[in-house]
């Protein structure tokens, strides 16, 4: 592989360069799927800001059992829109659309998509989803309060702008399903020769296997979401208890889609934590098969345990331990990951650049989420788990401290490469403290919480819980700081920092041998692969 | 290499994998009308009375005149793929031509049974539906769902058969390179598909 | 053209025509039956004659007889996938 670097040719221009068109127009018409990614990334980033400043505010409400800043409708759109926003514009297609698009096609030697028109729709019906959804909390009889799961029969009764937020949702759905069938094209279709499936990186087939789930789950949820539009106009009835309809039923079409979901957040951030692990360990990945199927069998098994978040819904005991058999099962791939990362790690020459120091993290954060996901997967205990704190807790800690983490050691890894800027290490080092520390303190609170049994989504506590919240809300702002510090330091390197080399971190699949960043159509010449990806030390290895 | 080309990608078609595509897109939609074929099976079995009461009452001649319009409509659209093949642009404008107009019948079809069921207060929140048991409520809350999501995926189907059948008059779509077409034929034969259980899970319920 | 020769089967107008007189004749069965003899019975048409009219609009009409055995599969999958979903659902349904 390594036979086809060519430097930094006096001729190459950068895909930041090419192209007919000027200024905004060079990006919102564009079809290079690199550029395509970094839209997503440019909306992304903002979206999670805005999040971002609602779970502050949040967390501000909750300092104070006497004074309320906020008064509790608002407090229900504020958690509502955090996670909607959260979920369905950030985390969920994150890593996917970001670098999946930027990355993928130059991972196996392609020079774009299978379908770049169809790349760019999908970015379009992301931004209309977008815009829908928020234009959702200004139009109608009030924003949209009943939380991210937009649960029946509340969400019929409601009177609050419901169907236009749910509609919005619907069209990001639709972008994440056109996302996932460009990418299982483009990794039958485009690949390099030599590039069999056994030589690609981990990263494209963790991205690949999310691609199915984005493609057989996403549907379910979209026609669900369109019964709550129908339901909300012409009152079908489907869903509604007066009419016969039964609001489990609705649990069971949401979570259908949203349990596989969780995995169409946490695959392609542990596809890149594959990534920069060798990288910054120098030594070739450990265990390449078991991680590649593990993938696969995380989208497979995931999509079978939806019901272990309606265990106190009135589900059938039938049902209830086999969900719960199943999560306890699902775990199983997940620790296989974890532990050839840690053995990959084992006896490397391990250096903790920024890159490396976010994808430990991911790797301790998520093992807490995975962790405590188990206790709650477990029938009995979920009874006094279920909507508290805890909850929240543990899934902050999974797609905050598993995604969230992935994607910012992704974005570490890739930047320079993405922009061809280097940024500040040392300040990028430095952003870790606040976010590691206000963290755990801000979710790790919210477990203790929960399990003393403060309930979720309440807008107000019980003086016995005002300690923990204030910790919590500490730890909140502290990670805020964390936050800008790492962006700030992105958008400072986007304008002034030094150039990046072709490959500052030693890397070693397809994307470290083209400059810079990459020039247009990725490579000059469709390179030829022999061997298996992540071999550092050609001398040693068999 | 000296310069970057001026237009951006090199067109390349991948014949094999934009079918791939389409496939995978079939996949979605079955998907989507399986959340309501899930929805179906499992109110039947709570209501196993009353949605054979309800299908008594929705008008099987039309639903079996539709399903023949249908089938009829997805063999001109095979054969238009085949003539292509063949060469035949004649044939195949004929038989694009012969399916929209089958679609518009089935079309037309769903329109006079529709307003005939409105006519007669059966709809969501109509007076005569509302004093039928829930099961029955149930049942013309999916019938109602699952045929008006199925007449959309026909109007959309129109559009592209329109869309393709124009391709063919200009050229756009030959005997060498037909693959726009024969993903408007799969799109097109899904739908029939669809309609294929929509017959017996609705109109042959009772 | 470079992929003419992988360009799809052709599927003779004898064979479309066939497969389109069969899907009329298993409807007509289908209808027969579920208005003219016992529930179970009908039932049991339903699930048996529209898979198999559905399987012959895949076949033949859909060329999946002539595609990779690998679209085959997906396709099984998919179908597996759905039943999956719809079997578990029952699991609580069925036992409330």
């Amino acid at each position: 592989m390594n036979t086809l670097a060519h430097g930094e040719a006096s001729s190459y221009r950068s895909f930041l360069e090419s192209g007919d068109r000027k200024g905004i127009l060079a990006w919102i018409l564009s079809t290079d799927h690199k550029r395509i990614g970094i839209l997503y990334l440019a909306c992304m980033v903002s979206l999670f800001f805005v999040a971002v400043i609602i779970g502050v505010l949040m967390r501000i409400e909750q300092l104070s059992t006497s004074h309320h800043i906020f008064p509790p409708a608002i407090y229900n759109a504020f958690f509502t829109v955090h996670g909607v926003i959260m979920i369905f514009m950030f985390v969920l297609p994150g890593a996917s659309a970001v670098f999946g698009n930027f990355f993928l096609p130059i991972m196996i030697g392609a020079r774009d998509v299978s379908f770049p028109r169809l790349n760019l729709m999908s970015w379009y019906f992301f931004i209309v989803g977008a815009l829908v959804v928020i234009a959702s909390l200004f139009t109608g009889d009030g924003p949209p309060d009943a939380g991210w799961t937009f649960y029946v029969p509340f969400s019929l009764r409601t009177g609050t702008n419901i169907p236009l937020g749910v509609f919005g949702v619907f069209l990001l759905g639709f972008s994440s399903i056109l996302t996932g069938i460009n990418f299982i094209t483009t990794v039958h279709r485009m690949r390099a020769p030599g590039m069999t499936w056994h030589h690609m990186p981990l990263f494209v087939w963790a991205t690949y296997a999310t691609a199915w789930v984005q493609v057989l789950a996403t549907p379910i949820i979209g026609v669900t979401l369109l019964l709550v539009i129908a339901e909300r106009i012409f009152g079908i009835g489907v869903f509604d208890p007066a009419k016969g309809g039964d609001p489990v039923l609705y649990q069971h079409l949401f979570w259908i889609y949203s349990h596989p979901a969780v995995y169409i957040m946490i695959l392609p951030a542990m596809g890149a934590i594959t990534e920069v692990i060798p990288t910054f360990a120098h030594r070739t990945i450990f265990g390449y098969r078991a991680i590649a199927y593990s993938s696969i069998g995380i989208a497979g098994l995931g999509s079978l345990v939806w019901g272990h978040h309606m265990f106190t819904s009135g589900m059938g005991n039938a049902a209830n331990l086999m969900f719960s058999l199943f999560t306890f099962l699902v775990a199983v791939p997940s620790a296989i990951k974890v532990f050839n990362w840690t053995a990959t790690l084992y006896k490397g020459s391990i250096e903790v650049k920024p890159p490396m120091l976010f994808a430990l993290t991911f790797v301790f954060l998520f093992s807490i989420g995975g962790l405590t996901g188990l206790i709650q997967g477990a029938l009995n205990v979920n009874v006094h788990l279920h909507d508290t704190y805890w909850i929240v807790g543990h899934f902050h800690y999974v797609m905050f401290g598993g995604t969230g983490m992935g994607f910012f050691a992704a974005l570490l890894h890739w930047f320079p490469k993405m922009f061809g800027k280097m940024y500040n290490e040392r300040v990028a080092a430095i952003s870790w403290f606040p976010i590691f520390i206000g963290f755990n303190m801000l979710y790790g609170g919210m477990l203790v919480l929960g399990y003393l049994g403060m309930p979720r989504r309440y807008y107000t506590h019980l003086p016995q819980y005002s300690t923990g919240h204030l910790i919590a809300s500490i730890g909140g702002f502290i990670m805020a700081i964390g936050l800008v510090l790492f962006f700030a330091n992105l958008v400072v390197a986007l304008f002034k920092g030094k150039k990046a080399e072709s490959n500052p971190w030693g890397g070693v699949t397809l994307e470290w041998h083209t400059p810079s960043p990459p020039p247009l159509e990725n490579f000059e010449e469709i390179p030829v692969i022999k061997d298996r990806p992540y071999i550092f030390n050609p001398e040693t290895a068999q | 290499m000296s310069t970057a080309p001026a237009h951006a990608h090199p067109v390349h078609k991948d014949y094999q994998g934009a079918k791939f595509g389409m496939w995978l897109f079939l996949f979605t939609e079955i998907l989507l009308f399986g959340g309501l074929f899930l929805l179906y099976s499992i109110y039947r079995s709570m209501y196993p009375i009353d949605f054979h009461n309800g299908g008594k009452h929705l008008n099987v001649i039309i639903g079996v005149a539709n399903t023949v319009i249908l089938l009829t409509s997805s063999l001109t659209v095979a054969v238009a793929i085949t003539a292509i093949q063949k060469g035949n642009k004649k044939l195949t404008l004929a038989c694009l031509g012969v399916t929209i107009v089958f679609a518009l019948m089935f079309l037309a079809n769903k329109y006079i049974e529709w307003s005939a069921e409105i006519r007669h207060g059966i709809y969501p929140n109509g007076p005569e539906l509302l004093k039928m048991p829930n099961g029955e409520k149930i049942f013309y809350g999916l019938y109602y769902s699952m045929t008006g999501l199925h007449g959309l995926h026909v109007l959309a189907g129109i559009i592209a058969l329109l869309i393709t059948l124009d391709f063919v008059r200009r050229d756009k779509i030959t005997g060498t390179d037909f693959n726009k077409l024969e993903n408007v034929g799969l799109y097109w034969h899904l739908v029939d598909v669809i309609w294929i259980f929509l017959l017996p899970l609705l109109y042959l319920a009772a | 053209m470079e992929h003419a020769e992988e360009q799809g089967h052709v599927v003779p107008y004898r064979t479309l025509v066939k497969v389109w007189l069969l899907l009329l004749i298993l409807t007509a069965v289908l209808v027969f039956v579920s208005t003219a003899f016992h529930e179970a019975l009908s039932v049991a048409a339903l699930l048996t004659l529209t898979p198999l009219k559905a399987g012959l609009v895949f076949f033949y009409f859909m060329h999946l007889k002539y595609e990779r055995p690998f679209l085959k599969a997906m396709v099984f999958m998919v179908l597996g996938v759905l039943i999956l979903f719809i079997g578990l659902t029952f699991l609580d349904i069925s036992y409330r």
